[in-house]
């Protein structure tokens, strides 16, 4: 038994080529607390930074600078009325947010937040990704359809329509980014998620600045495409609450309405890791070329660390700032205690066996955390496009541009 | 690794194949049709990643399941429902139906008594780690004429639906 547990541990691969069931099945576990606390905290930092973006202050009641108001809105969902229209059809309604949901968390099973660090490897990585997330669209159709009523249908319809036509345009930046794997006329290519990051580390590059400005404009169409797969600002139009109330989810309430929130921001992060895995290099720490070396590495391995402390001392500083009322003295201690665990994550992060095991994940996160901001501030800053300009971006800009790179990548990657 | 319970899992998807594929002829509403089409094909998918061709599967996953049948439930539900609903299911040709059946059935016992020397004794074990690239190999290898025959009769589907769809170009 004890064998079994560290015979993973040696193999150097993930727990699903080594055919380890126990820890492909704690990898799962592991991956599923951490996406469900990155929703949680992208919820909370959304609303923050939205506030502040327009001068507001954002949740301030709800524990220390509103720390504890995902949990509060979480036990509100739970405890709402769940309701279902009368006319609705009553299996493809419940089923609906259930699609949603498992092929928003699916496709993290390839997610490779390091060498070894991903559920399993498959051969068809990329393509499995793309086609798992293009199933969601479906529970959305559904849930539109099911609830029988004008606005859910509308934004049904406008969100297929949205979908399937950006899915083109990124499939084009994807297949762009994997021949670019393929180094020189004799090697051959990958669609596996860990092999494309080792393909980044063979070349020595990233593929955003590979064939300049190819990769650029590559992983620029897929981050258009990615926000409006997501059904985000600017392209929210499925949603748009000035014409369709909450679109295809208007009927939804209680839990079921959860389960989309849930799987629109595990989408975001899904979609986020594809960018980051075929253009930022995956786990590759930055500069890797520029400042090599043993002491470069040493720096770069603690920066997790001191990210943390980092994050703790602005903890202890608001703790500093916080009103001296009496009335406040529990949000106080409460924020005094967030600091004092982050900075103990801190401190774990320093010790050399943790810090070279966590190095790889701690990259990727952060990577896909910059892509998160950028939701947050796409939202914050641009208007919502008109259907017809959505559609007019996707066939005849996008999709022209992507077939061009697609072209002109296969042309250098036969030349260089 | 090697394989789990590959026998369990060919009838498990087998069964799930033929039943949705029942349900999609049975069902009145034609939503709930294209539903069980997609459980059908997805079914399909998972046979694919049985003979080792993730490749195959994940095509079918991301064209059939993704695309295509999105664009059936798109225009499907534009249809008023009520209205299908009353239409007659089936057209009533049981004669040449019986017959098609019965001719398809022998076809399959036919073969199932005779054609044991059409099939491998077992099942070839194919590169699963390669599986993507061999299909490229073969495709713009050994296939390229045909590949390339049925681009362009893609094409020629895409420049007709333009010219069908838009009055002026």
């Amino acid at each position: 038994m004890l064998e079994y547990i560290t015979s993973y541990l040696k193999s150097e691969t993930t727990p699903g080529q080594a055919g380890n069931l126990l820890w492909a099945f704690i990898y799962i576990v592991l991956i599923f607390l951490g996406l469900s606390v990155a929703v949680i905290a992208m919820n909370w930092l959304e609303r923050k930074i939205l506030a502040h973006m327009q001068v507001r202050l954002g949740p301030m009641r709800v524990g220390p600078h509103g720390l504890l108001q995902p949990i509060a809105d979480a036990l509100k969902l739970l405890i709402k009325e769940d309701i279902m229209p009368a006319e609705a059809d009553p299996f493809v309604f419940w089923v609906a947010p259930l699609i949603v949901v498992i092929t928003a968390f699916t496709v993290f099973i390839v997610v490779p937040f390091g060498p070894t660090h991903a559920v399993t490897d498959m051969n068809i990585g990329v393509l499995f990704m793309l086609g798992v997330s293009s199933l969601s669209v479906l529970g959305v159709v559904m849930a539109g359809w099911a609830s029988n009523s004008h606005y859910p249908l509308m934004g049904a319809l406008r969100s297929s329509a949205q979908m399937v036509s950006y899915e083109i345009a990124m499939g084009l930046a994807v297949v762009s980014a994997v021949l670019m794997t393929s180094l020189n006329r004799e090697g051959t290519g990958t669609l596996s998620m860990i092999g494309i990051v080792q393909a980044q580390q063979a070349q020595q590059t990233w593929f955003i600045f590979k064939f300049f400005p190819l990769g650029l404009i590559a992983f620029f169409i897929f981050a258009v495409a990615m926000v409006a797969e997501t059904n985000r600002a600017p392209f929210d139009l499925p949603e748009a609450e000035s014409e369709l109330t909450a679109g295809f989810h208007t009927e939804y309430s209680g839990f079921r309405w959860s389960l989309f929130f849930l799987a629109e921001y595990s989408a975001m992060i899904a979609v986020s890791s594809i960018a980051v895995t075929l253009w930022l290099g995956g786990w590759m720490r930055p500069f890797a070329n520029g400042l090599s070396g043993e002491t470069w590495d040493l720096v770069f391995s603690l920066i997790p660390g001191f990210t943390f402390l980092f994050l703790a001392a602005m903890a202890f500083y608001n703790t500093a700032r916080m009103p001296k009322h009496p009335y406040f003295r529990v949000q106080t201690m409460g924020l005094a205690g967030f600091g004092a665990v982050l900075a103990l994550i801190g401190v774990i992060l320093f010790i050399p066996l943790v810090r070279d095991r966590i190095q790889d994940i701690f990259w990727f996160t952060a990577k896909v955390a910059v892509f998160m901001y950028m939701y947050i501030w796409y939202r914050g800053t641009f208007p919502r496009y008109r259907f017809d300009q959505l559609m007019k971006v996707g066939w005849k800009v996008l999709l022209p541009i992507g077939i061009g790179v697609l072209i002109l990548t296969a042309i250098a990657g036969v030349l260089f | 690794m090697t394989p789990v319970a590959t026998t369990f899992f060919f009838y498990f998807l087998s069964v799930v194949t033929v039943v949705s594929g029942v349900g999609v002829i049975m069902r009145k509403n034609p939503v709930h049709s294209a539903l069980a089409l997609i459980v059908a094909l997805l079914g399909q998918a998972g046979l694919y990643l049985m003979l080792y061709a993730p490749f195959v599967a994940g095509v079918q996953i991301i064209l059939y399941a993704g695309g295509i049948m999105v664009l059936f439930l798109f225009v499907i539900m534009l249809v008023n429902i009520e209205k299908a609903q009353k239409e007659e299911q089936f057209n009533k040709q049981w004669l040449a139906g019986l017959a098609a059946a019965i001719a398809l059935g022998l076809l399959f016992v036919f073969i199932y008594a005779k054609g044991r020397g059409l099939f491998p004794d077992r099942a070839i074990q194919m590169p699963e780690q390669s599986n993507t690239q061999q299909v490229a190999v073969l495709l713009y290898g050994s296939y390229m004429f045909a590949f390339e025959i049925a681009s362009l009769l893609l094409l020629v589907a895409i420049i007709g639906a333009v010219v069908m769809a838009k009055k002026r170009i």
